[in-house]
C-alpha cells in the first residue's frame, strides 16, 4: 500500500520536500530480473541527466529524484515501453535538458557542425603537409 | 604585524613586477648599443630574482598566519579553526580564492626566478623579452590580488573563533590537489612566457625549444597527476563506481592537458628537428590560454561546484579582462610574426615528425571538442536555452579523433627522423596495425561488447606493443633516461586505455535489498551480507555493514561500507569500500534500509578498473624520467662547456697569441 501511494505521488509530482520525507521508490535501487530489460534501462539511465546535481546520469546519483526517475525508467521499461518512448515522456515533462542524447535541433547544431568543420580542417591540413612534403 | 609584512612584501614584489616590465621594454626597444639602455634591461634579471623572494616571504607570511590561527586576519577567520590538526591548517592556506591566487603568484614568482638566475642558453635579448612577458603575466595576478582578493586584510575585531574549513575539503588528498594543478598551471605560464619572448625577439630555434621543454615536461606531469588523482577521489567519493563525468570542472584540467601534451609533441620536433616552428610557438599560447579559462570557469562562479569558492562576479570579470588582454595581445602578436619565423625544417609525412604531425592536429581537434562541449551549454544558457552536453556527445565525437590517434601512436615512435622508408618498419607496421584489427574482430564475435569500448581495448594492445619497440635491439642501460620517459608514458597510455575500455565493457552491477545472512552473486564474486551495526565518529554516525566477499570461491575477504550522516553541517554520504585485486575492483555501497528487514546494497565488480589510474601514473612518471634526463644532460652539457672554457685559457699562451 505505502509502496503504492508512493509511485502514486510521485506521478503526481508533489513538492520536492515532501518526496524527500518518502522512502524510495522501489525500482529506484532494485534492478528488473530480466537482465536484457534491465540492459535497455541502464543504458536509458546513463543517458538521462539528473536534474539536481552537478553533470550525473540518472544512473549515477543519490538524489532522491534521480531514484524516482530510475523507477519510472525500470517500471515502463518493464511494462514493455519504448526506451525513446520513456525519453520523449522524459523531455517532454523536465524540458531538452534532461536528455544527454546528443540531438540536432535549432539550439544544438553547432554542436555538430563544428566536429565536421573540425575533421575537414584536419584533413585539409594533412593533405596539404603530404603534398608538399612528398 | 606578519600580515602587514606580507602585503607591504606583496606590494614591492608587484612594484618589481613592474621595474622588470618597464626595464624589459627598455631594453628590447633600444638596440642594445647605446649604455643607458643596456644598463637598464640589466636589472631585469635582478629584479626577477628578488620579485621571487620577496613573493616567498609574502606567501610565508600568510603560511604563518594560518599555522598560528592569527583570528584577527578576515581570511584566517573565515577558513580557519584552532582546533583542526596542523596539516589542515597548512593547507587551508590555499584551500580558498585568496590563498590559492597568492600561492600561483608564488609559484610564478618563483619560476621568473629561478629563470633569471640559471637560464644562461638563450641570447640576451630573448631572455630580456621573456622575463618581460612573465612580468606583464605577473603583473595582471598582482593586481588582481590587491584589488580584488587581498589576502591579507584585518578584521576590525578579532574574532572568538575561526568557521572552519568546508569538512569536504579536509582530506589528504585534497590537501594536495590544488598545489599539482597550480604548479600545472604555471608552468605553462612560464612556457608562455617563452613562447612570446622568442616571437618578440624572432628567435623560435631548437634551443629555444630546448630550454622550454623542460618546463612544459613539469607543467604536463603535474597535470597529469592532478587529473588522475582528481578522478580517483570522484571514483571512491561519489558512491556510483564512475571515474570520468565530463563535468565543466574535469574538463577545465582536462583542456590544459591536452594542449601541453600536443605542445610536449611538437617543442620535440622543434628542439630535435628545427621544424615546427610557428605551430610550436601557437601551442604554447593555447596552452596557457587554457589555464586560465580553466581557472576562469572553475573561480568564476559560472559553474557551481566545490570549487568555486566565492561567488563574485567582479572577480570573474577581472580574470575575463586578464584572459583577454593575454590571449588576445598574445594572438595579435602571433598573426603579426607568423610570417616572419620561417617555416623550418621539412619532412615527409612517413617520418617521426610526420607521425608526431597527426598526434597534434588529433589532440588540438579533441581539445577544440571539449572546450566546444564545455563552453556551449554556458553560451546558449546566456540565451536561456538549457542544453545538455555529456559522455553521449564527448565519448564517440572525441573517439573519431582518438582512435586513429592510438594507431598512429603505436607506429610513430619506431619511425626515423626526417624521412623514413616504408620497407625498413613495414612488416612491424603491418603487425602492429592488423593485431586491433584481428582482436577486434576476434573479440567481438566471441564477446559481446559495445563497439567503443572494443576498439579500445584492441588498440591498447598496439599501443602496449608498439610503445615498447624504441627499446628494441638496444643495451637497456645504455638508453638515456628521456627515451625511457616517452616508452613509460606510451606504455603508460595502454594501460589506462585498456582499464577504461576493460571497465566499461565487463562491469557487473547488482543493486538487492539483503537480508543478514543472505549471498549474492555479482560476477565472479559470492557476496554475504554479514552483519549491521551503527558505529559513530567524531562528527558523524553510521550504520556500517560487514560483507564477506570471496572471488571465485578463493578466501574470505571483509568489506566495510558505511551510509554516514554529518551533524555539522547535516549532510548524509555513503563511504564506499573496495576490495582491489590485480585484475580490478569490487565496489560496495550500503543504501538505506529497505521493507522487511532488509538493506539496499550495491555492488559493482569492476575489472582492471585500476589500471584506469596506474597508468595516470606511468603516465607522469614517464613525465618525470624525461625531465630527469633532460635537465642532467643539459647539466653535464654545460659542466662540459665549462671545462673546456677552462682548458683554452689556461692553455699555452703561444696558441691563443700566435703571432
Amino acid at each position: 500500500m505505502r509502496t503504492f501511494l508512493a509511485l502514486l505521488l510521485t506521478l503526481l509530482a508533489v513538492p520536492v520536500v515532501a518526496q524527500d520525507m518518502l522512502p524510495p521508490a522501489p525500482y529506484a535501487y532494485q534492478q528488473l530480473d530480466d537482465p536484457a530489460l534491465e540492459t535497455q534501462a541502464q543504458n536509458l539511465m546513463l543517458t538521462l541527466r539528473c536534474l539536481k546535481c552537478q553533470s550525473q546520469s540518472i544512473a549515477d546519483s543519490d538524489a532522491p529524484m534521480a531514484g524516482d526517475m530510475r523507477h519510472q525508467v525500470r517500471t515502463r521499461i518493464a511494462a514493455g515501453e519504448n526506451p525513446e518512448a520513456i525519453r520523449a515522456w522524459m523531455v517532454e515533462r523536465y524540458g531538452a535538458y534532461v536528455s544527454y542524447k546528443p540531438e540536432v535541433s535549432a539550439s544544438t547544431w553547432p554542436l555538430f557542425v563544428i566536429p565536421l568543420v573540425l575533421i575537414a580542417l584536419v584533413l585539409f591540413v594533412l593533405s596539404q603537409r603530404l603534398r608538399r612534403r612528398a | 604585524m606578519i600580515a602587514e609584512l606580507g602585503l607591504a612584501a606583496l606590494w614591492l614584489a608587484a612594484a618589481l613586477a613592474g621595474l622588470q616590465l618597464f626595464a624589459a621594454v627598455i631594453g628590447l626597444i633600444g638596440k642594445g648599443d647605446d649604455a643607458e639602455g643596456a644598463g637598464i634591461a640589466g636589472l631585469v634579471r635582478p629584479a626577477a630574482i628578488v620579485q621571487a623572494l620577496l613573493c616567498a616571504l609574502s606567501f610565508g607570511a600568510l603560511l604563518l598566519l594560518f599555522a598560528r590561527t592569527d583570528l584577527s586576519v578576515l581570511l584566517v577567520a573565515t577558513n580557519s579553526h584552532s582546533m583542526k590538526p596542523m596539516i589542515f591548517k597548512l593547507a587551508a592556506t590555499w584551500g580558498n580564492h585568496e590563498g590559492s591566487m597568492l600561492l600561483w603568484v608564488s609559484v610564478m614568482a618563483l619560476s621568473g626566478g629561478l629563470i633569471a638566475l640559471v637560464e644562461r642558453r638563450l641570447p640576451v635579448r630573448t631572455m630580456i623579452a621573456t622575463l618581460g612577458a612573465q612580468a606583464f603575466v605577473g603583473l595582471g595576478f598582482y593586481a588582481f590580488l590587491l584589488f580584488s582578493s587581498n589576502p591579507f586584510a584585518r578584521l576590525a575585531e578579532p574574532v572568538a573563533e575561526g568557521q572552519g574549513l568546508n569538512p569536504l575539503l579536509q582530506d589528504i588528498g585534497l590537501a594536495f590537489h590544488p598545489p599539482t594543478l597550480y604548479f600545472g598551471y604555471v608552468g605553462l605560464s612560464v612556457a608562455f612566457s617563452f613562447a612570446v619572448g622568442a616571437l618578440l625577439t624572432r628567435q623560435v630555434t631548437p634551443e629555444f625549444a630546448r630550454v622550454m621543454r623542460p618546463w612544459v615536461l613539469g607543467a604536463w606531469s603535474f597535470l597529469t597527476i592532478g587529473i588522475t588523482a582528481g578522478s580517483y577521489w570522484a571514483y571512491y567519493e561519489l558512491g556510483w563506481g564512475g571515474w570520468w563525468f565530463w563535468d565543466p570542472v574535469e574538463n577545465a584540467s582536462l583542456m590544459p592537458w591536452l594542449a601541453a601534451t600536443a605542445l610536449l609533441h611538437s617543442a620535440s620536433v622543434l628542439a630535435a628537428r628545427d621544424a615546427l616552428r610557428a605551430w610550436t610557438i601557437m601551442l604554447g599560447v593555447v596552452a596557457f590560454s587554457m589555464s586560465m579559462i580553466g581557472t576562469f570557469l572553475v573561480r568564476s562562479g559560472i559553474l557551481t561546484s566545490v570549487h568555486a569558492f566565492a561567488v563574485d562576479p567582479e572577480r570573474g570579470s577581472f580574470i575575463l579582462a586578464l584572459l583577454t588582454i593575454y590571449i588576445g595581445g598574445a594572438l595579435v602578436l602571433f598573426a603579426l610574426r607568423a610570417n616572419t619565423v620561417a617555416e623550418g625544417e621539412r619532412f615527409s609525412i612517413l617520418s617521426r615528425e610526420g607521425a608526431l604531425v597527426v598526434n597534434n592536429v588529433a589532440l588540438s581537434a579533441i581539445l577544440g571538442i571539449v572546450l566546444l562541449g564545455t563552453l556551449y551549454p554556458l553560451l546558449t544558457e546566456a540565451f536561456d536555452v538549457r542544453v545538455s552536453v555529456g559522455p553521449p556527445y564527448f565519448n564517440p565525437v572525441g573517439a573519431i579523433f582518438f582512435l586513429p590517434m592510438m594507431l598512429v601512436l603505436a607506429v610513430g615512435p619506431m619511425l626515423r627522423w626526417r624521412n623514413d622508408r616504408l620497407e625498413r618498419i613495414r612488416w612491424s607496421a603491418i603487425g602492429l596495425l592488423a593485431l586491433p584489427v584481428a582482436l577486434a574482430i576476434g573479440l567481438g564475435i566471441s564477446l559481446k561488447i559495445d563497439l567503443l569500448p572494443l576498439l579500445g581495448m584492441a588498440l591498447s594492445a598496439s599501443v602496449a606493443i608498439g610503445s615498447l619497440m624504441p627499446l628494441r635491439g638496444r643495451a637497456l642501460r645504455r638508453v638515456p633516461l628521456a627515451t625511457w620517459g616517452m616508452v613509460i608514458a606510451h606504455f603508460g597510455v595502454a594501460v589506462a586505455l585498456f582499464g577504461m575500455s576493460a571497465d566499461t565493457a565487463f562491469q557487473k552491477e547488482r543493486l538487492v535489498a539483503a537480508r543478514v545472512g543472505e549471498t549474492v552473486q555479482d560476477g565472479p564474486w559470492s557476496i554475504t551480507l554479514k552483519s549491521v551495526e551503527p558505529v559513530a565518529g567524531p562528527n558523524w554516525t553510521a550504520i556500517r555493514a560487514t560483507l564477506l566477499a570471496s572471488y571465485d570461491g578463493g578466501p574470505v575477504q571483509e568489506s566495510h561500507p558505511q551510509a554516514r550522516s554529518f551533524w555539522a553541517p547535516p549532510q548524509d554520504t555513503s563511504e564506499s569500500a573496495l576490495l582491489t585485486r590485480w585484475n580490478g575492483q569490487l565496489y560496495t555501497v550500503l543504501g538505506g534500509e529497505a521493507e522487511g528487514d532488509r538493506w539496499q546494497l550495491r555492488l559493482w565488480w569492476k575489472p582492471f578498473v585500476t589500471w584506469v589510474w596506474y597508468g595516470g601514473v606511468l603516465i607522469a612518471l614517464g613525465g618525470a624520467l624525461a625531465l630527469i634526463g633532460r635537465v642532467s644532460g643539459d647539466l653535464k652539457r654545460r659542466r662540459a662547456q665549462a671545462r673546456n672554457i677552462e682548458r683554452r685559457s689556461a692553455g699555452d699562451p703561444l696558441m691563443e697569441n700566435p703571432a
